[in-house]
């Protein structure tokens, strides 16, 4: 029996939800992990990926010395080209076997000829060609401090917006619509109280493998405390076998559903006229554009049968308390604004929200995406969502950063799929990437590629080297989460401690610290007056973002040491604010918007004639970095294609036969579960999967308003491949849960 | 609220609390081993067990309801005697090796673990069938945790069950198949409630196997989906 050096009580590392995690070190080895029973989110439960997959963190491939192309280590011009290469010259010499030009190849360094390189190559091109060839991604995986100061460093230093991360590609549809309508866009309530929904509907969501121990929560609500769960969304998801109804909608037809269920809803009077009195306004117009959604009409674009809407509407509407949790199945579409806005009227229609049991809440992806949003990683916001086109907000930040007054820059920044597409000569120039890996996670993968081939400099700062850093010119080894100190916001907006449980592996350094080391080189070579980058640890970074931005005023370390506070913290003595919008919306009434329905952008034809959705699974994260240097990729190994039965038998596609998935844009190849788990006519991928990367397949189209890209909706063609054309014929996922032999 | 008497001393309680409850909030011990606070008593393991006045047989703690007017005695004889006898038991039929609490009962009970000597010990294999934990039922005492946080004290999953009737009886999956090919998430809920050491993350398995972090980190590098030296012309 293996007796701990130490335990850390830490945060988890993947999604919003926020659980928390023991880590069991022996020998500066984390061997197990447990969650404490009295923890304040999950209850002590967690799933595969918190309990088994924090691995990655020993891989032998993580990188934990400096790297940089041998052409930037000999003073050599760029070569053509940009090469993606993964492997790394340990030695200095020529990496054998290369089939690249050896100037490209990796060479290990020391941290002072990396970041010299990286503040020289950086300001070279600022002052070159100035704020608008600037541009970095920041990291919903990593701290808010970390996030603050990378923000803060393109801000202050390089006078850009360009600022922005991925939560463009997950919930800008959601933040947006919600902004437009109350004016915040943060869950309403928090998750832990869907246990005391009567009625809920889960929608674009696949709960159980997105956010496990939410999908715990409501499974119990439905189990033990006798709510009824409505689930809409095209796949027969594990959550459908506890729900009341499933409306299974055709991709991309949220909005005449949701509008539908509100046109029965007033039709047949079941509104709360006081609520719509007293807290919204532009109803009378409102329902004047609703008068075109009824259920017949919603049946015949969605496929659901009306009377099914019907019955729905009324059992949300009559509800005591109802509330709506929704994924990327509503925001991840060309009109995803206008499916949250569906969303969003159901609620003022009926008043459910404002109250414990209620809301509005759309889960967040990320461990810390609410976070590094709050934190101003994004193109049109300082941290605490204050515009950046408005001079007094300016102002404040000018003052807290010593820039001299109109300093900053009022002009919107470029979003994350932007940033890419003015990647030109002329355009975007230099691009730091901090965790991200947009070559897994943009659309439409093949341009993704040759945007990023025509970047001049790119920097990665990462713990592996992945599909996007393979690109980069510079690699900076950071830390993840086991090693560092810092916060995370979840979904819950609760802010949590992470908490190191052993020293920085190798050479690796703290996020924040690599950026606080490369900030003082920039300022010392633009000669400017210091924007303050010395900190003894992360709380003061914490403090610094605090003194502006309201909501986390009242948030110190020491407040949030056993349990996490729920913000607006507005003073430090102020308990934290589960529930919000309990009086009001931020920007007063909450406002009805007219709705349209606009069909996806790329609809199925005789060549192309399945729906593909994108969506991930349980054991997997995202672009794969952290997971798929695990042993959660022993569990769940392999890209599948899940079809319909009846489509597979019309295709002749029998039960992990390969076969070819392909669309305008790209094709790969990859086995098919032949499941009800998907409806006829949707193919499901998940994008996790390099070998056979679904977004090679997506559409880049992209919502006008929230500038997110409709990943939930192309057309495809399906039909079968050779064994030999797989990438990895070798590999099957084995998983009852997933396949029954 | 109620009143009750535990060991002499006069306790007042809401309705509907358990004995364990009445005991434990006023500072009087009750061992427990199948009881968690995360999962339904169920009084499994009945170390837990009181003497009521007026019932016939030892009352379990974790699941009878403190009543008003009760007389209760925890460390009675009968209950002392009860107590020692269940650890010798499962100490002559199980690997209690990993069981902290357990041992420490043993110890505070002057149980002896050789009392039963010609006990059949309940021996098996190590099964080691996923990524990510290891199931050793030599350790298992059938406290059922594991079962119910997998059911609907938590996961809402049902991929493990009691399986065999009597002596026979084990924790196991439908028709005896490896856990991937169940409805398992591999949550590991199940190993985060188990007293034992019965089920075990695999990492901590293979460290105290002998293995050395290093050589565990290489082992779960998955396929070769790429070599140390490999790139590619874009």
């Amino acid at each position: 029996m293996i007796k701990p050096d130490r335990i850390t009580t830490t945060t988890c590392p993947y999604c919003g939800v926020g659980c928390t995690l023991e880590l069991h070190v022996k020998d500066d080895f984390i061997y197990k992990v447990t969650s404490p029973f009295d923890s304040p989110v999950n209850h002590g439960n967690l799933c595969v990926k918190g309990r088994f997959g924090y691995d990655f963190v020993y891989h032998p491939k993580r990188v934990t010395t400096p790297l940089v192309r041998r052409y930037l280590l000999e003073g050599k011009p760029k070569p053509e080209g940009r090469e993606q290469v993964y492997a790394i010259s340990t030695d200095g010499k020529p990496i054998p076997n290369s089939q690249i030009s050896n100037l490209w190849d990796w060479v290990e360094t020391d941290w002072e000829t990396a970041l010299n390189l990286t503040a020289d190559n950086l300001v070279r091109i600022y002052q070159r060609d100035g704020s608008d060839a600037m541009a970095v991604y920041c990291c919903a995986k990593a701290t808010n401090e970390d996030n603050y100061l990378l923000q803060k460093m393109f801000r202050a230093l390089f006078r850009t917006n360009n600022v922005d991360h991925c939560t463009r590609l997950c919930h800008a549809g959601s933040v947006v619509a919600l902004q437009q309508a109350i004016g915040s866009s943060a869950m309403s309530n928090t998750a832990g109280q869907v246990i005391l929904n009567d009625v809920f509907i889960v929608t674009g969501s696949n709960t159980s493998e997105n956010h496990p121990i939410i999908a715990l929560q409501m499974k119990e609500a439905v189990q033990k405390r006798g709510a009824k769960m409505i689930v809409v969304g095209p796949r027969r998801i594990e959550l459908v076998d506890f729900a009341e109804m499933w409306l299974p909608l055709k991709p991309g037809t949220n909005v005449p559903v949701f509008s539908a269920m509100a046109h029965v809803i007033v039709k047949e009077n079941l509104v709360n006229w006081d609520f719509i009195n007293s807290r919204t306004e532009g109803f009378n117009e409102y329902i004047e554009s609703l008068e075109k959604f009824t259920p017949g009409y919603a049946e015949e674009i969605s496929g659901v049968p009306a009377e099914d809407i019907r019955k729905a509407a009324r059992m949300y509407a009559t509800a005591r308390n109802a509330a709506i949790y929704w994924g990327m199945g509503i925001s991840q579409l060309s009109h995803g604004t206008a499916s949250a806005l569906a969303l969003i009227h159901l609620a003022f229609l009926t008043g459910h929200v404002g109250r414990d049991g209620t809301g509005l809440n759309p889960l967040r992806g990320q461990n810390n995406v609410q976070g590094a949003s709050d934190m101003g990683a994004m193109p049109f916001h300082y941290p605490g969502y204050m515009r950046v086109d408005n001079p007094e907000n300016r102002a404040k930040w000018e003052k807290a950063w010593n820039i001299e007054p109109g300093g900053l820059s009022l002009k919107l920044g470029l979003t994350t799929t932007e940033i890419l597409s003015h990647a030109h000569e002329g355009g975007v120039r230099a691009l730091y990437i901090m965790g991200e890996n947009p070559m897994m996670s943009e659309p439409n993968l093949n341009e993704t590629r040759r945007h990023m081939r025509q970047l001049e400099f790119i920097v990665a700062q990462d713990i592996f080297i992945n599909e996007s850093g393979a690109f980069a010119d510079v690699f900076l080894p950071a830390v993840p989460f086991a090693e560092k100190d810092g916060t995370f916001s979840n979904t819950d907006r609760r802010v949590q401690r992470v908490r190191a449980a052993h020293p920085p592996r190798g050479e690796s350094r703290p996020d924040w610290k690599i950026i606080c080391d490369l900030a003082l080189r920039i300022e010392s070579r633009l000669g400017v007056a210091t924007s303050h980058w010395t900190y003894s640890n992360p709380e003061e970074i914490l403090r610094e973002m605090a003194g502006v931005n309201s909501d986390y005023a009242g948030i110190t370390y020491e407040r949030i040491e056993k349990v996490g506070l729920i913000y607006p913290v507005p003073t430090l003595d102020h308990p934290g604010t589960p529930t919000l919008f309990t009086d009001s919306f931020p920007r007063g009434k909450g406002k009805f918007h007219q709705l349209d329905y606009v069909p996806v952008m790329e609809e199925v034809d005789d060549e192309y004639p399945f729906i593909l959705t994108t969506g991930r699974v349980l054991e997997h994260w995202h672009g794969g970095t952290m997971t798929r240097n695990s042993a959660l990729n022993e569990a769940y190994p392999e890209a599948r294609v899940e079809i319909h039965p009846a489509d597979a038998d019309i295709h002749g596609i029998q039960q992990d036969d390969p076969v070819h998935v392909k669309s305008r844009r790209g094709e790969i190849v990859l086995r098919a579960s032949v499941t009800e788990k998907t409806s006829v006519g949707v193919v499901f991928i998940p994008f996790h999967f390099a070998e056979a990367a679904a977004n090679l397949l997506t559409n880049d189209a992209l919502d006008p308003q929230a500038l997110i890209p409709e990943f939930k909706a192309c057309a495809v063609q399906v039909f079968p491949a050779r064994e030999d054309e797989l990438a990895h014929p070798e590999v099957e996922v084995r998983r009852g849960r997933y396949y029954s032999s | 609220m109620i009143t009750l008497t535990i060991d002499g001393k006069e306790i007042t309680i809401e309705d509907g609390k358990t004995l364990l409850d009445a005991a434990r909030e006023n500072g009087i011990d009750v061992p427990t081993i199948c009881f968690h606070e995360a999962t339904t008593a169920n009084a499994i393991c009945r170390i837990c067990v009181v003497e009521v006045e007026g019932q016939r047989v030892l009352q379990p703690a974790c699941i009878v309801k403190a009543g008003a007017g009760m007389k209760v005695q925890t460390r009675s004889e009968k209950v002392i005697r009860a107590r020692r006898t269940i650890l010798e038991m499962l100490a002559s039929t199980m690997d209690l090796s990993e069981a902290d609490d357990i041992q420490a009962m043993m110890y505070d009970y002057g149980a002896s673990s050789s009392r039963f000597p010609d006990a059949e010990r309940r021996e098996s294999e190590v099964k080691d069938d996923n990524p990510m934990y290891v199931r050793d039922y030599s350790k298992c005492l059938l406290c059922w945790r594991c079962v119910q946080v997998c059911a609907d004290d938590a996961q809402y999953t049902y991929a493990i069950n009691f399986e065999g009737r009597g002596y026979e009886t084990q924790i196991g999956t439908f028709f005896d198949k490896p856990i991937p090919e169940t409805t398992c998430v591999l949550c590991g809920q199940c190993v985060g409630v188990c007293p034992t050491g019965a089920l075990k993350p695999k990492r901590e398995f293979l460290l105290e196997q002998g293995m050395s972090p290093q050589e565990i980190s290489v082992l779960n590098t998955g396929r070769k989906n790429r070599s140390k030296v490999k790139s590619q012309r874009s």
